[in-house]
């Protein structure tokens, strides 16, 4: 791994992110062997957002490369609460830990954090802007279950603010895919993303139903639609119930249709999907805890056996 | 007959002339240098005059002051064609042509209220010079019109 903080997918070329994923692929078939490799290693947890999987996955990988954690806690009780700016607080982490993890409500907090400290620094998610390890584990899924070669994938839901969806589709522009992205109008990806994948010569297309393009889709990733950004609750359920999908929704669909959501999910995806074939979103959840472990001991500066 | 030879604005002592804005542009160039008439600065300001190169272009001339290369880098970005005329005791000393720098820190402000540069941290703002604006290199919101109005105050 050339990088010494992992902050934006953008940053990640196509032999970065199969370094991490061929990385990760080794660590599932055999986790036992790497149960020592980082004992005595810190990985300083620092959550400004609540978080569950994001955080959990991250203690759980550190944890199974036989090191642990130091938790910063809840902002309520921190130095934060006193007024502490993000630059001192990264600055004192560094000195208790091997490594940090920030997940922050502020798009660039971890790009301005990471200026600060030498020790690795890995972006949890800030605010709108990025998830990069959300990316890498998604990315461990689709090739798993769709391959990179050719794929069809459909994006769908909140891409406005949806930081999984920013980083994945900078993501997708290192490998064969056509990117499909279907919201409402209101909730359209930002210019920023646009001018990237216009910058990259992805092969783009933007939707605002998804029956346009669903029987097409090798892969579905559905993100839930915000109704806290929406003005007025009239608007967030007109659109709301035109994103979700159920086993009726899916009769259009490939046989072999992967679907995939980040997690949490409210309403998007029906239940009844759960127990078909295309679900692979909880697949996707447990992925975090092999390809985070891959991510850590890289930076770590462990070495990829292949 | 040059531009220059027709025009008849008061040479400055010194300060700086900027030349070859594009017509209409000074407002904005006055705007970028904090110059709004409270503090009594003595400048000249042209708008529309013919150009050869430009068709109309408008002039500035800034009595007692000469522009730190942050300022000429932001001007730039709104007069790409300008020259920066350096006058000292009547004599240009200094003239250049502005040139778009690839970065401007700590000129403009995020207009995103959500990005890390704009709250209580020990970061200057740094924005990425792209085809048709700026982009902040932190929060990556993308200014394209109306950079006047995103100039940090001092």
């Amino acid at each position: 791994m050339r990088h010494d903080h992992i902050i934006s997918a953008k940053q990640l070329t196509r032999a970065d992110i199969e370094e991490v994923l061929d990385h990760a692929a080794d660590i599932a078939e055999d986790p036992g062997a790497y149960a020592d490799r980082h004992a005595d290693t810190l990985l300083g947890m620092l959550f400004f957002e609540p978080s569950t999987r994001t955080k959990m996955s991250f203690t759980t990988a550190m944890k199974r490369l036989g090191g642990d954690i130091v938790d910063m806690g809840s902002v309520e009780s921190s130095s934060v609460k006193k007024g502490e700016s993000l630059a001192d607080t990264v600055r004192v982490v560094e000195g208790y830990a091997d490594a940090l993890v920030l997940r922050h409500p502020m798009e660039g907090s971890s790009k301005m954090a990471s200026e600060f400290v030498d020790v690795p620094l890995v972006n949890a998610g800030d605010g709108a802007g990025q998830h990069p390890t959300q990316t890498l584990l998604d990315l461990y899924t689709i090739r798993e279950n769709a391959g990179f070669d050719d794929l069809t994938i459909g994006i769908m839901g909140d891409l406005k603010y949806g930081r999984t969806v920013h980083s994945l589709a900078h993501a997708l522009t290192n490998v064969d895919a056509h990117q499909h992205f279907i919201s409402p109008e209101s909730l359209k990806l930002p210019r920023s993303v646009r001018y990237d994948l216009h910058q990259e010569g992805a092969d783009v297309r933007e939707h605002t139903e998804l029956d346009d393009i669903l029987p097409e889709l090798d892969v579905l990733y559905v993100t839930r639609i915000q109704r806290e950004r929406f003005p007025d609750e009239s608007e967030y359920r007109e659109v709301a119930g035109q994103y979700q999908i159920d086993g009726e929704t899916l009769d259009v669909a490939k046989d072999d249709l992967t679907v995939m959501h980040p997690l949490p999910r409210v309403d998007e995806i029906a239940h009844e999907v759960d127990d078909t074939d295309h679900a692979k979103y909880f697949q996707q959840a447990h992925n975090g805890v092999p390809v985070r472990m891959a991510l850590l001991d890289l930076l770590l500066g462990g070495e990829s056996e292949r | 007959m040059t531009d220059d030879r027709k025009l008849r604005v008061s040479k400055i002592r010194n300060g700086t002339v900027i030349d070859h804005i594009a017509g209409g542009q000074a407002l904005n160039v006055l705007a970028i240098l904090g110059i709004d008439g409270t503090s009594g600065e003595s400048v000249s300001v042209a708008m529309n005059m013919p150009s050869d190169r430009l068709g109309k272009k408008d002039i500035v001339k800034v009595e007692g002051r000469e522009l730190s290369q942050n300022e000429v880098d932001v001007l730039s970005l709104i007069a790409p064609a300008a020259s920066i005329n350096i006058v000292r005791d009547y004599e240009v000393v200094e003239k250049h042509r502005v040139e778009r720098p690839e970065v401007v820190v700590g000129v403009l402000e995020c207009p995103n209220h959500n990005c890390i540069t704009t709250e209580d941290e020990p970061v200057e703002s740094r924005f990425a010079v792209v085809d048709d604006g700026v982009r902040c290199e932190y929060c990556d919101t993308i200014i394209r019109n109306d950079l006047p109005a995103h100039i940090l105050a001092d």
